[in-house]
């Protein structure tokens, strides 16, 4: 049974426990709601809330866990002659999964009886063809051992399907006659609820740690099982990145750093002075129609998305920049020999940043008290100076918590760097010239048809640990500075 | 006071000239203020700039170049044996209705009596490579139209539509073996007599990516309904999700550590770089649990992840805005806590969360990032999803990942489409930024 129709199924169990409840809380009170311990509505939340809880939560956990132990047992169960010379087992597993899946559609579509399917023999039927009229392409014909796996896998999962499907059912049902049982006009019904409620609601907040976990988790464990087919040193202290998917790669994160945080560092040179600038315009000097005009359109360019930037970038930014600085450009020097270069990715990165910056300070320069701008004026400091010399001093921490979150915003952006700062790592000075970062890496290891034991993919995971620590350790560090800021004046 | 007590070297000031102290502080002052000008001023062009290049180069796409001609559907050819029977029609490839469009230009051209030296092959060249196809779909729906003349309107050629568009001239294709500058001189002809023209392209806005050969068919209709599917997830998802941890968080959790680590997780999680996301979303949901690559549902669930902390955070603003006074007056007329948040709280902070969810999906649906990852790139979603589960569960892409995409292409041609990509999604966002001001206008409380 599809799972729709259980959730479903479950959710009308809910709704008529809902109304039933009500109903045996009014009648146990002589239909006098007055003799009831709480509302009536609340003895029918108790019941539907006793139905839906328990049955969803099983029928979560059971759908994210029933693929992974189903998984285990029939990888367990493979001989290790099944897993050819060259290929991995993580590989074969998934053969064995799209052996299975065809023949599902093979059943379902009526082209192979059920007992067809479970009595194949890889001798006696060109299995490969059969699932190929369902549009399961297989890269070679299946073995033997491949095609018990996959029947194995079938009955397990169907197996588990109908004990899933049972379990839930009962106990939906199990939460409904227990709680119909106990709706009596002394039941606390609201207290009930209301713990209920609670209880969900502390799981949601949980939720984030949880998102937490599972980002720290996943990277940790591929990042280990990176190490060990990598050698630590290498990748920290090392200096070539060349991934080889033959093996022998030589994968160290120090050039990509260098990209990282050269095009952090252009970003930042753009980024900076003109929103800083705008935003002390803003906050001292504009009137207010200019404010309300000016501060909306600039943030703006923070909320268009990146891709946006990226293609501006690779389309129009960079080859712009080919024309100034390249072969028979408008300079007549021949610098720059790809659109693709840190100063396009960074520049761009920058027009995206300058809004962030600005609306940071911005804050940050309002929260400086007024008494100490008159207190300059007093003294005879004319507008700028004040600002140079009592304001900007004032709202230093947070300015520079402003440019670490800017920053991390900088060192975490993928999709201007990915189309702007083309794919070479090494460890260049020249802006005008391609270099890589740690994003753009992460996603060319990523995507496409890697295997996920090769440490040339599991590399991935480490860069992504690597830059999650980096971002991290800078947002802890600005929101410390900003907020030890703050105590001073508030 | 005498002359005698001044210092005889004291330079005479008077307040009613500058001296050249003030003077330069004066200016020190102008100066500070111009760069000011400067900043907002450079921040407003890159503003301008990057509107003035989306809309200049996608505007094209929402254009295409159509050739209309009239096509004998010629029985010979298509149907051998005379006896419409639908299964040896089928076996008629596109291969065989190709000869047709060479016949079709060669009617044409005597019809309206364009003397060109070009060859029907090349004339045919002109059209989209989906142009026997068209026939061949038209002709399989229907056997019966077999022997008739039908009048078709086909997709020209990406370059001829570039032609047309200004994108391809004759200097830029001198090493373009594609076209040549007959077939341009046979076009300008053409466009004459009415046959090739530039019409509205309704197909790009609900139409079906295309291979990398026939960018002037590449449409961003399906993406949209990945898009739409995984904002769907989303919504479903983090609203609820969202709302009832800042529930719990605002208005229940005791001062502890615990309060102290969600507070602080929720506001780390924010700033963590989307990539790490689409990280997670790759080892658990795909890896582990074994989802369908692709699927817009794991799309859903990662960008759901992602912008929890988002709506978390504007959730918890907008209910720390409803006076504790609301509350007092719930509790003293008997309400129990619950009762109070849920009844009296949350219907007054609503409008302030529904503006802060829709912020949230904005930024969801502009988010590239991630979904590189989980495999929403490198295929083509030919057909629309026809119900909820296929449209959770079957590969398909996204608007921000259909216009990457397209920008990896080789061919400009899709660059021009990915434009147009990006104007259809910013129409998205900025309608929807929209709602949420005119929302928060519209009912924003001050107490």
């Amino acid at each position: 049974m599809p799972v729709l129709w259980l959730v479903l199924i479950v959710f009308a169990l809910a709704t008529v426990g809902f109304f039933v409840g009500r109903m045996r809380a009014l009648q146990s009170a002589g239909g006098d709601s007055r003799n009831l311990h709480s509302l009536p509505y609340f003895y029918g939340t108790n019941v539907a809330l006793k139905v839906l809880v328990p049955a969803l939560l099983v029928l979560g956990i059971w759908t994210l866990l029933q693929g992974v132990i189903i998984n285990n047992v029939v990888s367990s169960g493979l001989p290790a002659s099944a897993i050819p010379e060259g290929s991995t087992i993580g590989l074969v597993m998934s053969e064995v999964r799209r052996v299975a899946e065809g023949l599902d559609l093979l059943v379902a579509e009526g082209l192979m009886s059920q007992s067809q399917s479970e009595n194949l023999r890889a001798e006696f039927t060109d299995v490969r063809a059969r699932l190929a009229e369902v549009g399961i392409a297989l890269g070679a014909n299946v073995e033997n051992s491949v095609l018990k796996a996959a029947q194995s896998y079938r009955s397990m999962t169907a197996t588990g399907s109908v004990i899933m499907t049972l379990l839930v059912l009962c106990l939906a049902i199990a939460g409904a006659g227990f709680s119909i049982a106990q709706t009596h006009k002394n039941f606390r019904a609201r207290n009930t609820v209301e713990r209920g409620v609670l209880v969900l609601l502390i799981a949601a907040a949980s939720l984030a740690i949880l998102t937490t976990v599972g980002i720290v988790l996943s990277m940790v464990f591929e990042t280990r099982n990176f190490f060990g087919l990598h050698s630590w040193t290498d990748f920290f202290f090392g200096s070539t990145w060349a991934p080889n998917f033959r093996g022998d790669s030589e994968l160290s994160i120090l050039p990509l750093l260098w990209g990282t945080l050269y095009i952090s560092f252009v970003a930042l040179l753009v980024a900076v002075p003109v929103g800083l600038f705008a935003a002390i315009y803003l906050s001292e000097y504009a009137s207010r129609p200019v404010r309300s005009f000016a501060k909306p359109l600039l943030e703006i360019l923070a909320g268009i998305p990146t891709i946006v930037y990226g293609l501006f970038a690779l389309v129009t930014f960079g080859p712009f920049l080919l024309r100034i600085f390249g072969d028979g450009g408008y300079l007549g020097i021949d610098w720059m020999t790809d659109a693709r270069s840190v100063a396009t990715a960074g520049i761009v990165m920058g027009i995206m940043l300058i809004p962030f910056v600005s609306s940071l300070s911005d804050d940050i320069i309002n929260a400086v008290p007024q008494s100490m701008r008159d207190g300059s004026y007093g003294l005879g400091a004319t507008k700028s100076e004040t600002i140079k010399q009592v304001v900007l001093p004032a709202a230093l921490p947070g300015i520079v918590g402003a440019i670490l979150l800017a920053t991390s915003r900088a060192i975490g952006e993928t999709m201007i760097v990915v189309m702007g700062a083309g794919a070479i790592a090494r460890f260049a000075g020249n802006p005008l010239e391609a270099l890589t970062t740690i994003t753009t890496r992460i996603v060319s290891q990523l995507t496409g048809d890697g295997d996920f034991a090769s440490p040339e993919t599991l590399v991935a995971f480490a860069l992504g640990l690597t830059l999650f620590v980096l971002t991290l350790g800078l947002n802890v560090l600005a929101l410390y500075i900003v907020r030890k800021y703050r105590e001073q004046y508030e | 006071m005498t002359d005698a007590s001044m210092p005889e070297n004291a330079v005479k000031t008077s307040i009613h000239t500058l001296d050249a102290r003030t003077k330069k502080r004066n200016a020190a002052e102008a100066r500070f203020k111009a760069y000011g000008i400067a900043a907002i001023a450079a921040g407003l062009m890159m503003l301008v700039v990057l509107v003035t290049t989306i809309v200049g180069n996608g505007f094209g796409a929402f254009q295409q170049t159509f050739i209309t001609l009239d096509v004998e559907l010629v029985e010979k050819k298509l149907d051998k044996k005379g006896n419409r029977d639908i299964a040896d029609i089928k076996k008629v490839s596109t291969f065989g209705y190709a000869p047709l469009l060479k016949t079709a230009f060669e009617t044409k051209v005597e019809e309206l009596g364009i003397e060109t030296d070009l060859k029907s092959k090349s004339m045919s060249a002109l059209l989209s490579k989906s142009a026997p196809a068209q026939m061949r779909d038209f002709v399989l729906e229907d056997v019966s139209r077999i022997g008739q003349t039908v009048e078709f309107t086909f997709l020209a050629n990406s370059r001829i539509d570039g032609y047309l568009k200004g994108r391809v001239t004759r200097e830029s294709i001198a090493n373009d073996k594609n076209v040549s500058v007959e077939q341009l001189d046979f076009v300008d002809q053409m466009v004459e007599a009415g046959v090739i023209e530039k019409r509205f392209n309704i197909d790009f806005i609900i139409g079906a990516d295309a291979s990398d050969q026939r960018p002037e068919a590449a449409g961003i209709g399906v993406a949209m309904a990945g898009s739409f599917f995984m904002m769907l997830v989303v919504l479903c998802l983090a609203l609820p999700i969202g709302v009832a941890a800042s529930i719990y968080l605002e208005e229940f959790a005791p001062k502890n550590w615990l309060t102290d680590v969600i507070e602080v997780n929720i506001s780390n999680l924010a700033a963590v770089p989307s990539i790490v996301f689409g990280i997670l979303g790759l080892a658990v949901f795909i890896n582990y649990i074994h989802l369908p690559q692709s699927a817009p549902l794991v799309g859903g669930l990662v960008l759901t992840l992602m912008t929890l902390p988002t709506i978390i955070i504007s959730t918890r603003a907008s209910l720390k805005a409803v006076p504790p006074s609301i509350r007092d007056a719930a509790l003293g007329l008997g309400a129990s806590k619950m009762q109070s948040v849920f009844h009296h709280v949350l219907p007054l902070a609503a409008p302030g969360i529904l503006t802060g969810t829709i912020i949230g999906l904005a930024q969801a649906l502009g988010e590239t990032a991630p979904l590189l990852l989980i495999g929403m790139i490198g295929f083509i979603a030919s057909n629309p999803p026809d119900s909820l589960a296929s449209g959770l569960l079957d590969p398909n892409s996204a608007m921000p990942a259909q216009i990457y995409e397209w920008a990896k292409r080789a061919d400009p041609a899709f660059y021009e489409r990915a434009w147009g990509g990006i104007i259809i999604l910013l129409v998205f966002l900025v309608t929807m930024n929209t709602v949420a001001v005119i929302l928060r206008r519209r009912f924003e409380r001050r107490w």
